[in-house]
C-alpha cells in the first residue's frame, strides 16, 4: 500500500470501503466512499424479490419434477433425463424402505456362526469378553457334547446397548464362530432386557438376514476368496 | 321453503358455514401445507408418514399430520403453571382467536344466490330494472354482514386479538412471556397504523369501505366488475404491497416473529401447552386465512371470476345504467345457468385465499427475521410515509379521475 500513496486509489481491489483519496504526506489518511443504504435497501424490496425467486424456483422444480430412483441417490449418482419432466432436486433417501449404500465391510448386530452339524461353533475360549473394551458378552462355559472342542457356551448374550460395534470381537475369535456382517441396524427397544441378545437370537439372525449360518470365512469377509 | 330461505339467509348459518366448511378446515390444511411446502422450497420432502394404524397404507402425502397434532394437543395434559394469573390465562388464547372468527363476518365470500332462477340464467337487466320480481323474492346473501364501515370493522376487531398476546404475556408470570407480550402488543400497534392507512387509496378510488361493494364495483364504472383490469390491485399496485406488508406483520410470524422469537424468549405462549396452544397456534394459521380473504375481496375481485357476469362469460359489451344501477350489457355472452356461475364464483374466491394463502407461506419460508429496530423502522419510517403519500396520490387520481370522466 506504501508503494500507491499519491496516487488515485479507485482501483484498489482490496476488500472494505471503497478509498477516494490517498494522501500524500501519509498514506494511512484517506478518504472513503460512505455507503449509504439506497431505497431498495430501505424497503427490503429488492432483496426480497430475489428471494422469493429461489425459493419460487426450487419449489416449482421439486413440486413438479419426478424424484430421482432411491438407488441412484443412494450411490450419489448422475441419472439421466427421461422424457420431458426434469428430475427434482430433493436429496432424501425415505430409510427403512430406502436404504443407503453400505460398505462391504459395514458392522452390523452381531451373529453366531454354527458348525455343519448344527451346533454353535464357538467353544467358549473366553477371548471375546475379555478383548470387549464395553464389556458387553457375557459367556458361561460349560462342558460340550463333543469331546474334541471341551467346552461350549452355555449362555452367550450381548447387550446391543453396551456394544460399541467396535469389531474386535470378531478378531479376535479363533473359530469364526461370531460375526458383524448382518447388516442390520440395533433395533429401537422398549426395555433395556430387550437389547440383550441371547445365544437364540444372535444364532437366528443368520436366517433373518438370508445368510448361511454354516459358512467358512474368506479373506475380505463372505464370497469368492481374493487369491482365486 | 321459505323457511329454509330464512334460516339459509340468516347470519348464524352463513357464518358456521363460512368459518366450519372454509375457514377453519384450510387451517388445518395449512399447517401440513406449510411443512410440505418449505420442505419443497428447501429440497426436502418434509412430513409424509402419518397413516392410521388399521390403514398404514393410508399416507395421503401427509396430510394425515394435522389430525395426529390435533389428538395429540387434546389429549395432552392441560397444565396451568402455579404462579399463573388463572382467569387471564385461560382467556388470552379465546381472545388471540375469537376476533379472527368475528372479522370474518365482512368477508364477501360469494354472490348472492336467488334460488328461484338457479336452474335458469338470471337476467340481470330484470334484476336492476324490477328488483321486486317474484324470482328475485328470496335471495341469500353470500356475506355474513355487510357494514358500511366494512374493512373498519376488522382494523376495530383485530385490535381485540393484541389483547391475546398481550394478556397471555402478562398472565404467564414468566420475563420472556411477557417480554414476548410486550413485543407483540408493540409490533401489532406500530403496524396496524400502516395497515389502515395503506387502505385508504382503495377506499377512495372506490368510495366504500364495505368489501361487498368493493367486489360488485371495481375501480372503475367503464368496465365491468369481473374485468380484472378493473380489480383494485392494478391500479392501487403499491396498496397491496404496503397492505401485504402489514398484514404479514400482524400475523407475528416471519420475518415478522419478533414476540416469537424462539431462538431467545420463546414468546408469549411459553408457559402454555396442549389445546390452549394449539389455540394460539390455530389463530395464527386462521389469520393467513383471513388477511387473503381481505386481499382477495379488496384487491382481486373477491368472487369474480374474469369476464364471468351474473349472466354468464362477456367479452367486451358494455355498462348501462339501470335504475341507478350499473349492468353489463351487450358484447359476445356465452349464457350459464345461475347455479353453474354462483359455484364458478364461489370456487374462484376459494382458489384466490389458497393462492394467496400459498404466497404468504412462500414469504414465511424466504425471508430471513427483522430485528426489532429493523421492524420498527420499516413499520414507522417506510411504511407508514409510503401508506400516507399512496393515500395523497389516491386522492390526486381520483380528483383528476373525476375532473376528466375516467371513472
Amino acid at each position: 500500500m506504501g508503494a500507491s500513496h499519491g496516487h488515485d486509489a479507485a482501483d484498489d481491489e482490496t476488500p472494505g470501503p471503497r478509498v477516494l483519496v490517498v494522501s500524500a504526506v501519509s498514506p494511512r489518511v484517506r478518504t472513503i466512499a460512505v455507503e449509504r443504504p439506497g431505497p431498495s435497501d430501505v424497503t427490503y424490496l429488492e432483496a426480497a424479490r430475489k428471494g422469493l425467486g429461489v425459493t419460487l424456483r426450487h419449489f416449482v422444480k421439486n413440486v413438479l419434477g419426478k424424484r430421482r430412483p432411491a438407488a441412484a441417490l443412494a450411490r450419489g449418482e448422475e441419472v439421466a433425463k427421461q422424457g420431458l419432466v426434469p428430475w427434482n432436486e430433493i436429496e432424501t433417501i425415505q430409510y427403512p424402505e430406502e436404504k443407503t449404500h453400505y460398505p462391504e465391510r459395514f458392522r452390523g448386530l452381531h451373529r453366531l456362526m454354527q458348525r455343519d452339524d448344527g451346533a454353535v461353533r464357538c467353544v467358549a475360549c473366553m477371548l471375546c469378553p475379555t478383548v470387549c473394551p464395553a464389556h458387553c458378552i457375557t459367556i458361561v462355559p460349560a462342558e460340550a457334547d463333543d469331546q474334541g472342542v471341551e467346552k461350549k457356551p452355555a449362555v452367550f448374550e450381548i447387550d446391543e446397548l453396551r456394544c460399541v460395534v467396535c469389531g474386535l470381537c470378531v478378531e479376535a475369535c479363533p473359530c469364526d464362530a461370531i460375526r458383524m456382517d448382518s447388516g442390520v441396524h440395533a433395533k429401537p427397544v422398549e426395555h433395556r432386557g430387550d437389547a440383550i441378545m441371547t445365544r437364540e437370537k444372535l444364532l437366528d439372525l443368520s436366517k433373518q438376514v438370508g445368510k448361511d449360518p454354516a459358512s467358512t470365512a474368506t479373506q475380505g469377509g463372505e464370497g469368492p476368496d481374493w487369491r482365486e | 321453503m321459505q323457511t329454509l330461505y330464512a334460516v339459509l339467509d340468516h347470519p348464524a348459518t352463513k357464518w358456521v358455514l363460512l368459518v366450519f366448511v372454509m375457514v377453519m378446515p384450510l387451517a388445518s390444511l395449512l399447517t401440513w401445507a406449510e411443512r410440505r411446502q418449505s420442505a419443497m422450497m428447501q429440497d426436502r420432502l418434509g412430513p409424509n408418514r402419518a397413516a392410521p394404524t388399521f390403514a398404514p397404507w393410508l399416507k395421503l402425502k401427509g396430510i394425515l399430520h394435522f389430525v395426529a397434532d390435533a389428538i395429540k394437543m387434546i389429549s395432552k395434559e392441560d397444565f396451568i403453571p402455579g404462579n399463573v394469573h388463572k382467569g387471564l390465562f385461560t382467556l388470552a388464547p379465546l381472545l388471540a382467536i375469537g376476533p379472527v372468527l368475528i372479522a370474518f363476518a365482512i368477508i364477501p365470500f360469494g354472490p348472492t344466490i336467488y334460488p328461484h332462477v338457479l336452474d335458469g340464467t338470471l337476467d340481470p337487466l330484470l334484476l336492476a330494472s324490477q328488483p321486486e320480481h317474484q324470482d328475485f323474492l328470496h335471495s341469500i346473501r353470500l356475506q355474513v354482514a355487510s357494514f358500511d364501515y366494512g374493512i373498519l370493522f376488522y382494523f376495530a376487531i383485530l385490535t381485540l386479538s393484541n389483547y391475546g398476546g398481550t394478556l397471555a404475556g402478562w398472565a404467564s408470570y414468566n420475563k420472556w412471556a411477557l417480554l414476548g407480550g410486550l413485543r407483540a402488543s408493540s409490533q401489532m400497534m406500530s403496524y396496524e397504523v400502516a395497515m389502515g392507512l395503506s387502505l385508504m387509496g382503495c377506499f377512495l378510488l372506490v368510495g366504500s369501505l364495505e368489501p361487498g361493494y368493493i367486489v360488485g364495483a371495481g375501480a372503475s364504472s367503464k368496465l365491468a366488475p369481473s374485468n380484472p383490469l378493473n380489480w383494485l390491485w392494478l391500479w392501487q399496485f403499491p396498496a397491496l404491497v404496503l397492505f401485504m406488508t402489514a398484514a404479514i406483520a400482524e400475523t407475528k410470524r416471519a420475518p415478522f416473529d419478533i414476540p416469537e422469537g424462539e431462538p431467545e424468549i420463546i414468546g408469549y405462549f411459553v408457559e402454555y401447552s396442549g389445546l390452549r396452544w394449539g389455540l394460539f397456534f390455530l389463530a395464527e394459521f386462521i389469520e393467513i386465512v383471513f388477511i387473503s380473504a381481505v386481499i382477495t375481496s379488496v384487491f382481486f375481485g373477491g368472487w369474480q371470476v374474469p369476464f364471468l357476469d351474473a349472466d354468464g362469460f362477456r367479452i367486451g359489451g358494455y355498462m348501462a345504467e339501470v335504475n341507478g344501477q350499473l349492468v353489463s350489457t351487450g358484447g359476445t355472452v356465452l349464457n350459464l345457468p345461475h347455479a353453474v356461475v354462483t359455484a364458478l364464483q364461489l370456487g374462484a374466491f376459494a382458489l384466490k385465499v389458497i393462492l394467496l394463502c400459498w404466497f404468504q407461506l412462500l414469504i414465511r419460508w424466504t425471508l430471513p427475521r427483522f430485528r426489532a429496530d429493523q421492524l420498527m423502522n420499516l413499520g414507522w419510517k417506510v411504511l407508514l410515509p409510503l401508506a400516507l403519500a399512496w393515500t395523497m396520490l389516491s386522492a390526486l387520481f381520483k380528483l383528476a379521475a373525476i375532473h376528466f370522466g375516467w371513472v
